[in-house]
């Protein structure tokens, strides 16, 4: 369907990366609206895992909150918050994270915590939540994020969660179990890290967006893979599917 | 209970916010006060807007679902009404140090982020070496606040106290602290108990307090939901000065309990 906007074509294309079964956690916004579009399209199993200690929830809505009480009320267990972080998360028993990012750079670190100066920011952002925990220890990372050059930027303001560090091999010599960033989905195209350096990589960009777009949203000389894909244009079945949760959402939170 | 320059926990995840608690400490003028908890939200957002706050430690500070915290931010970036210092954790941190807190221990251990600027700016994270297997982790220092105060569903004439559905962090909180207040939907003769729930037992617990409501916007499963709306209104409530000044005089000053804030709401507690 032609008509999807860009931000619909992200979050589509993040639910595709969901696979049926995987245990899944899930930050709240658009990663909880990706993962909960996986649900209600290929990925019925998926194990949705939200930090507030909810495993498992099935929402008929998108919640406001980490915390909205029909996660707890559908979920299959509900832990402490210690419980989930220590034998959850850092355990390591996420099959993939989705994370957003303020700022996200050429190895996939995220900034979330200050635009500025830390000690007198320009904008305060809330900071790191769960997302170092998750980063750290799930098998692997899927970041969402629109792209801008305010966004993709040549060196984060605050480096708080952990992609692929200095790239090359510096995660794994940092003693990070999870296998960090492997895709970053935004609203023009998709980058992955490059298998030796970790830079991320142009490798594919969505219907009607060209390379040169990505280029200039992109505040690093942003590299292609040997071949740039398009994506798979969206369906009308997952258009459908993404604004049906939507406006179910709207009315319950009106 | 509760005296200026008191280091204070008032904890819950989303859920069971003990918002009430925190409008009688604007009430009674408290100072100075060291704030702990995971998520700042409304509660503390509205005790740093009206100056009560010289510091914080937290691990996320947004209004959940909506955007900023704008008492908070105006606070960090422009110190108003006073510059709060920060101390600055992650979740895992965070919950660490309330685990090693309720177990008396000086430091809890964590995997998580050798090379973020976090470990930089917060001095209560550093790097240990695991005695057994040579590996690095993070070591952080335990939270032992004077006071904590939470809400919970019910407590009993005994005053042991029962809290379920998202139950967070609170336990810990509570069995770090030297003095616990709790607030409580319904004081029930006997507890019936209910899956997944967390007993609290009374010789942990200082004072027990019945606030039905007194969550209010966030919830108490079982007794009331998640006031979404009223998140999504304090953005524009919170975002001016003056407008933010006129509803804590009106709602909180100009108000006794929780019960008389949710009738001028048009919220029946």
């Amino acid at each position: 369907m032609s008509d999807a906007s860009p931000v619909e074509v992200m979050t589509v294309v993040a639910a595709r990366a969901m696979r049926n079964g995987q245990w899944c956690f899930v930050g709240i916004g658009l990663p909880s609206a990706a993962a909960n579009l996986a649900r209600s399209l290929h990925a019925p199993d998926l194990v949705l895992v939200y930090e507030s200690g909810t495993i498992d929830s099935k929402p008929e809505v998108l919640p406001l909150s980490i915390g909205d009480g029909e996660l707890a009320e559908t979920a299959r267990l509900v832990v402490s918050v210690p419980e989930m972080f220590a034998y959850w998360l850092q355990a390591g028993r996420m099959d993939v994270g989705l994370l957003g990012a303020a700022q996200v750079d050429r190895f996939a670190n995220l900034n979330t915590t200050v635009i500025g100066e830390y000690a007198s920011p320009r904008t305060r952002l809330p900071g790191a939540g769960g997302a170092p925990a998750i980063a750290a220890t799930a098998r692997e990372i899927i970041v969402v994020a629109k792209h801008s050059p305010r966004t993709f930027v040549a060196s984060l303001d605050f480096r708080t969660t952990i992609g692929h560090l200095d790239g090359g091999a510096s995660r794994e010599r940092a003693g990070l179990p999870g296998r960090g960033p492997v895709r970053v989905i935004t609203d023009l195209g998709v980058l992955e890290p490059d298998p030796e350096t970790r830079e991320l990589l142009l490798t594919a960009v969505h219907p009607g967006v060209d390379v040169e777009t990505v280029m200039s949203a992109t505040a690093w000389p942003l590299r292609t893979a040997s071949k740039v894909t398009t994506t798979p244009p969206v369906e009308p079945h997952e258009l459908q599917a993404l604004r049906h949760v939507q406006d179910r959402t709207l009315l319950a939170h009106s | 209970m509760v005296a200026d320059g008191d280091t204070v926990a008032m904890e819950g995840f989303t859920h069971l916010i003990p918002h009430a608690a925190g409008h009688e400490f604007i009430r009674q003028g408290l100072r100075d006060l060291t704030l702990i908890r995971m998520t700042p939200d409304i509660i503390y957002d509205q005790l740093i807007g009206v100056g009560a706050v010289k510091k914080l430690v937290f691990s996320w500070g947004g209004n959940p679902g909506v955007g900023s915290l704008h008492r908070f931010r105006d606070a960090i970036e422009h110190g108003w009404p006073q510059p709060i210092e920060i101390f600055e954790h992650t979740h895992a941190s965070m919950a660490a140090a309330w685990v090693a807190g309720a177990s008396r221990l000086p430091f809890g251990v964590l995997r998580e982020a050798p090379g973020s600027d976090l470990e930089r700016e917060n001095r209560s994270i550093r790097s240990v070496e695991c005695p057994f297997t040579g590996e690095s982790l993070s070591a952080v220092a335990a939270h032992r606040p004077d006071v904590t105060i939470i809400h919970a569903q019910r407590a009993d004439a005994n005053g042991n106290v029962q809290l379920w559905g998202i139950v967070g962090v609170q336990k810990e909180a509570v069995l770090a602290a030297d003095r616990v207040i709790v607030t409580v939907e319904e004081i029930v003769a006997r507890i019936e108990r209910v899956a997944g729930d967390v007993l609290v037992p009374a010789e942990v617990i200082d004072v027990v307090c019945h606030v039905p409501g007194g969550a209010h916007p966030s919830y108490a499963q079982g007794y009331s939901r998640r006031d979404n709306g009223f998140y999504r209104a304090w953005d524009a409530i919170s975002r001016d000065r003056a407008r933010f000044t006129a509803w804590i005089d009106e709602h909180v000053r100009g108000t006794a309990t929780m019960g008389e804030l949710l009738e001028r709401l048009g919220k029946t507690p």
